[in-house]
């Protein structure tokens, strides 16, 4: 299959992806840091046929995208932080009418309206519900431009798979950055049979897509069906990456851009003989509990990195359980952590072997 | 005029309370779907509101939208299917209130839409609350003591509004008043799918409609509220025709301020 190499900024490969996987339709509105995604958008989709519409604001952009998915056809928005705050209401209605489609959230620095530096803050946002409501989204975090580029993709085929909205969770850094990615000549997306789209009674009954059930017990059901749903997902799409795994000391648990922080302390602190590992969620919803919770007990010590003030460590607790030490290095607020912030709180959860919890966020948050 | 019910609405009592205009306009929407041949490309959207179960009773394709969304998932759904029939049904907070940007976004695109908005200066489902339309004295339950202007703003008139914008194509307002006004109403619908099925662009029937209940009238009483003060504080008329203003500023058409 003809494949080629290009040298892509990480929003663009969003768009690049989302157009090759059969978007129909993107609604966006600007916010800083991903505005060269609309754009990208605005330049490619009309050239493809395809549908682009500045909306608004963020509120008419994802009740778009719930209007070209409820047509039955591939619909993505995308937005940051704070825009994405605006669309929870209309993710809940997309979730309740079961409606496949794709949320892109290039996190910045929140909360309120904080800054436009890169951020990891919006991970209980993104993966415990965010709107009104007993749903999932199912959340990717892709950790370079290839992956802002597969994982997109990959959003689309299990919104449709899944009947479910789903989100890329990146952030600034990695929307704004620039990296090869291998584009391939895939054979055109095939969208499965959408039976339940509105198009227009032809040739059939009058149906109807909607999230309000008011007799007596029906929308408990519906609930028990979409939680039915969520469980197959949560056993059928784990993804991640582990690396240095199989003989490392302390294990390293990161997202995004901390994860490609991880990946330089990881190589690094081999240099030294300190024997770091990484494991990295590709899917954040579904979480990957078991194997995290088994890594994490046989390895003994933790080391959660994230730009936010601890938010996927819960995860991660409850996945390894009280068995091992776990610590934290967080950076807030637009801050990065760096190689140096993990060797730092490495070495010395290392050398001490006791728990480090507090001395480790203190010092690896630079404070 | 020979009457029997539409193709479009289907054979169920309504839940809309006793001298209610919603169903009077669910029929007629349905007939006007029925006349034009279009049950089967027409997708419909039901808002939150005492309009909330519309779906129930109108045979096409349906969806819902949060409150005040209706423009922008019509548009949505238009965009990725042109050939579609869409309208979208909303009352005054939907439309005026938490709905108004989508609303004048919506129209100023010219998407080619249709919005039936009924009008009848009241929150309905919840019980009685001030609207945007709420007209100036009116007691409602968040405004006891009448609507004040100097606090609570005074009524907004959307197919004015509406009007100041260069890209609808079709804006009328008819009253549920009379069974005249029924028959304006029923050939105001019909132009509005008619103009959109022409891919003219954004139409829009502002319906001034009985609420006997939350205006604590009898059924007769709240007809003589929509004609005497609803009515003299929005003016019926078409506003708008082929995409330009009608009315005394823009040269008399049949004799009146606008047509009606």
């Amino acid at each position: 299959m003809a494949a080629q190499r290009v040298l892509m900024m990480g929003n663009d490969a969003i768009g690049e992806g989302a157009i090759r996987a059969g978007c129909d339709a993107y609604f966006g509105y600007p916010i800083t840091p991903q505005n060269e995604l609309t754009a990208y958008m605005a330049e490619h989709m009309p050239k493809h046929g395809r549908v682009f519409i500045q909306a608004e604001s963020e509120l008419a952009a994802i009740n778009m995208v719930f209007g070209a998915a409820v047509a039955g056809k591939r619909a993505m928005t995308s937005s940051s932080s704070p825009g994405i705050s605006l669309k929870q209401e209309g993710l809940s209605y997309l979730a309740g009418c079961e409606l496949p489609a794709v949320v892109v959230n290039v996190q910045r620095g929140g909360p309120g309206l904080g800054n436009i530096g890169p951020g990891q803050a919006d991970y209980f946002q993104a993966t415990k519900g965010g709107g009104h409501g007993d749903y999932r989204l199912v959340v990717l975090a892709p950790d370079s431009v290839q992956e802002m580029h597969d994982l997109t993709v990959l959003a689309f085929e299990l919104a449709d798979r899944y009947r479910n909205p789903a989100m890329v969770l990146t952030d600034g850094r990695l929307g704004q950055m620039m990296e090869p990615l291998v584009l391939r000549d895939e054979p055109p997306p095939r969208p499965p049979p959408k039976p339940w789209a509105l198009t227009g009674a032809a040739g059939r009954a009058p149906q109807r897509v909607c999230s309000l059930l008011l007799e007596d017990g029906a929308l408990e059901r519906h609930n028990e069906k979409i939680q039915q749903k969520l469980a197959v997902i949560e056993r059928e799409e784990i993804r991640f990456e582990e690396r240095a795994t199989d003989d490392c000391d302390i294990l390293l648990v990161a997202y995004g851009t901390s994860a490609r922080i991880a990946k330089g302390a990881v190589a690094a602190a081999r240099e030294e003989g300190l024997r770091l590992g990484l494991f990295r969620p590709i899917t954040l919803w579904p979480f990957p509990r078991e194997p995290l919770g088994a890594m994490g007990r046989r390895t003994g010590v933790v080391l959660v990195i994230e730009m936010s003030a601890g938010q996927m460590l819960e995860d991660v607790r409850l996945a390894v359980g009280d068995g091992p030490e776990v610590h934290f290095i967080g950076r807030t607020g637009g801050g990065v952590p760096d190689v140096k912030n993990v060797l730092d709180v490495a070495r010395r959860v290392s050398k001490r072997g006791g728990r480090a919890d507090h001395a480790a966020r203190t010092r690896g948050a630079g404070l | 005029m020979l009457s029997r019910k539409p193709k479009a609405l289907a054979d169920e009592p309504t839940h809309y309370c006793p001298g209610c205009g919603h169903g009077i306009v669910h029929k007629l929407i349905a007939e006007a779907v029925d006349r034009l041949g279009i049950r089967e490309r027409t997708v419909g959207i039901a808002p939150v509101g005492c309009a909330v179960l519309a779906y129930n009773y109108l045979r096409v394709d349906m969806t819902e939208a949060a409150h005040g969304r209706v423009p922008a998932v019509a548009t949505g759904i238009k965009r990725v299917q042109p050939d579609a029939i869409v309208f979208g049904y909303q009352g005054d907070g939907d439309l005026a209130a938490i709905g108004m940007a989508e609303t004048i976004h919506a129209a100023n695109r010219g998407e080619n839409i249709t919005i039936f908005f009924v009008n009848n200066s009241v929150y309905g489902m919840t019980g009685g609350q001030m609207a945007p339309t709420t007209l100036e004295g009116q007691l409602t339950a968040t405004c006891p003591s009448g609507r004040n202007p100097l606090e609570d703003g005074a009524p907004i008139g959307v197919c004015e509004m509406l009007n100041t914008l260069r890209r609808p194509w079709y804006i009328e307002r008819v009253a549920l008043d009379s069974p005249a006004g029924v028959r304006r109403c029923r050939r105001a619908i019909h132009d509005a799918l008619r103009a959109q099925m022409d891919g003219k662009g954004y139409s829009l029937v502002e319906i001034l409609s009985p609420c006997p209940v939350y205006l604590h009238l009898s059924p007769v009483d709240a007809l003589r509220f929509v004609r005497e003060k609803m009515a003299a504080q929005f003016p019926p008329g078409v506003f708008r025709r082929d995409g330009h203003p009608v009315g005394p500023a823009h040269g008399k058409r049949s004799g009146g301020a606008m047509e009606s």
